[in-house]
């Protein structure tokens, strides 16, 4: 089991093109897609239809200026789930002009220039929201409410107006729409000292495991990844160790003080924890490709995020996890390789 | 020597043997300072003053240095010379020196200062020296200047900011607000926009010779390989 295969896509077992790969990984996010949408309102549909517009002319202008041919790059579906897993990222309400630089760096910069798919060191969307996140802090932190607590709706017509022109109807304010994400509130309020039970008993954006509507989502992704896993578009490797030591490293926190480190539960099932296990990280291209070093990559990125969300500067660190074992990658894969039969010694 | 060997020389500094898109030296202060025009112009003037002494010293002491002791020589006259630089410039722009702060004694670790000793002043008499000095330290400026405006222009909007710490008051109307209320694009000010920047510096001059020489006429790849990726 462990040290059969090697990296994908290849031709044998039930493996598919990229292109059946690709539809197959965004099918499995659609439904998760649609609950956020729900969730969170037009927002999330308008900026997605807006990434995935400028994905793909991105995407088209950068195989012309190359001299790549065009259709079986641009219908490989690789771009529109790179603006897929980006809007994901976003605010539901952010201004056109933040999907479109998150989505034009991505590809462009981080995709293209870079060779194209299949030659990037690191994850594309990824690359585009930490840009993002590094140069808009303020506008990545206005995240809108859930459904279920937001007092005030917003209707296609004034979402689309807001996030193409910045303005809201007369009677709401920003304010009234976002709030913090609970990995943000629980983040900032035990920097004041308050105890988990405490923030958990008065911010009504905390539900059970997690933030309330975030759960949904995050347990719809939990299903879509396991389907991905059982159609073996995915190895089990990567996101059972990733989440495995997240969920290791924050109940060994969580149990000598329960306190000042919130339950492991929350950890996983809040923020972009599952996102990342099952579609982000096990990205074929950037990941490391050996299975045992698949099993290190893993377990790098949960520990990373723990790390970045305990310790760091921002309240989710997923992002910033795989960007950095995306540089360790050829490393692990250079210290994981497997042994080719007939060389080397067993015991070696 | 003959005006051919002198428009050589400029040309090389300038372009063809650029220090900052072709040696690729220098990095540290480029990448540090670059985020506005008036901090990229500073530097760039401080390091092509030092260049320029350094090479014309060496050049002139060059029979008298053994060989086998030039290098901590070298050493010691272009640390004479950044000292005496970063002295003057914390009297003269004082501002100016507070803004770039370690960078202006960092200029004695710029590779391309003792480079250009080794491998030309210590070859050549002062006046081609002197020109060479010249024209390579041109050459690195302007790269910083348009690197800084690349940055600036895309960081916070505008162009020339600060200008009168070095100029004096008056320069303040050179100041150029590119856009108004501009939210500012961190990236491009930090560290990583220095980085992309310089590449793509790099890659345009690329393609400038590569357009010169005709030679950009690439061969589409085939389709089945394109597809396999």
């Amino acid at each position: 089991m462990f040290k059969k295969t090697i990296s994908s896509p290849h031709i044998h077992s039930p493996s598919y093109s990229t292109q059946g790969m690709m539809f197959r990984v965004i099918l499995a996010l659609l439904p998760a897609v649609a609950v956020y949408a729900w969730l969170f309102g037009w927002g999330v549909i308008i900026n997605l239809l807006l990434a995935v517009g400028v994905a793909l002319s991105c995407e088209a202008a950068m195989l012309t200026v190359r001299d790549r041919p065009l259709l079986p790059t641009i219908t490989d579906g690789s771009a529109i789930l790179t603006a897929l897993l980006l809007v994901f990222a976003l605010p539901p309400l952010a201004p056109w002009w933040l999907t479109t630089i998150g989505v034009a760096f991505a590809i462009i910069v981080a995709k293209h220039l870079y060779g194209g798919l299949g030659f990037n060191p690191f994850n594309p969307a990824m690359i585009g929201y930490v840009v993002l996140l590094v140069s808009f802090p303020r506008e990545l932190t206005l995240w809108s409410l859930p459904a279920q607590l937001s007092e005030h709706t917003l209707d296609f017509g004034s979402t689309l107006n807001y996030i193409f022109s910045g303005t809201l109807p007369a009677h709401l304010g920003i304010d009234a729409l976002t709030s913090a994400t609970p990995l943000d509130m629980m983040k900032t309020q035990l920097g004041l000292g308050h105890t988990t039970s405490g923030i958990i008993a008065a911010h009504p954006v905390f539900g059970f495991m997690g933030g309330k509507g975030w759960i949904w989502i995050n347990l719809l992704l939990l299903a879509g990844g396991l389907w991905l896993i059982y159609r073996r578009i995915i190895n089990w490797h990567i996101p059972a160790t990733l989440l495995g030591s997240l969920f290791a490293i924050s109940l060994l926190f969580f149990l000598l003080d329960p306190q000042h480190a919130p339950s492991p539960l929350f950890h996983l099932f809040s923020g972009a924890a599952i996102l990342g296990a099952f579609f982000i990280a096990t990205d074929p291209v950037t990941a490391a490709t050996s299975n045992i070093g698949r099993l290190w990559y893993g377990a790098g990125i949960g520990i990373l995020i723990y790390v970045i969300r305990s310790w760091g500067g921002f309240p989710d660190g997923v992002a910033f996890a795989v960007l950095l074992m995306n540089m360790a990658a050829p490393t692990i894969d250079y210290y994981t390789k497997p042994r080719v039969f007939g060389h080397g010694d067993r015991d070696a | 020597m003959s005006n051919q060997q002198y428009s050589d020389i400029t040309r090389s500094g300038l372009w063809s043997n650029n220090v900052a898109l072709v040696q690729i030296l220098g990095l540290c202060p480029l990448l540090a300072v670059t985020n506005t025009v008036t901090n990229g112009l500073g530097l760039g003037l401080a390091t092509t003053l030092v260049l320029v002494a350094s090479n014309l010293i060496v050049s002139l002491i060059r029979n008298v240095v053994r060989p086998e002791i030039r290098l901590p020589a070298f050493v010691m006259i272009i640390a004479s010379l950044v000292t005496a630089i970063e002295l003057a410039m914390n009297a003269w722009f004082h501002e100016l020196f507070i803004i770039l702060g370690i960078f202006i004694p960092l200029i004695v670790t710029n590779c391309a200062i003792l480079g250009r000793a080794e491998s030309f002043a210590v070859k050549n008499p002062p006046l081609p020296a002197v020109i060479d000095a010249l024209s390579m330290g041109i050459g690195f400026t302007i790269v910083l200047i348009v690197l800084g405006g690349m940055r600036e222009a895309i960081g916070s909007g505008t162009l020339f900011a600060n200008a009168h710490l070095m100029f004096g008051d008056w320069a303040s109307v050179l100041t150029i607000t590119l856009i108004e209320d501009y939210r500012g694009f961190l990236l491009a000010i930090l560290p990583p926009g220095a980085f992309i920047g310089l590449g793509l510096l790099i890659a345009l001059k690329n393609y400038f010779e590569a357009r010169g020489k005709k030679v950009v006429k690439r061969q589409p790849l085939p389709q089945a390989a394109a597809t396999q990726s």
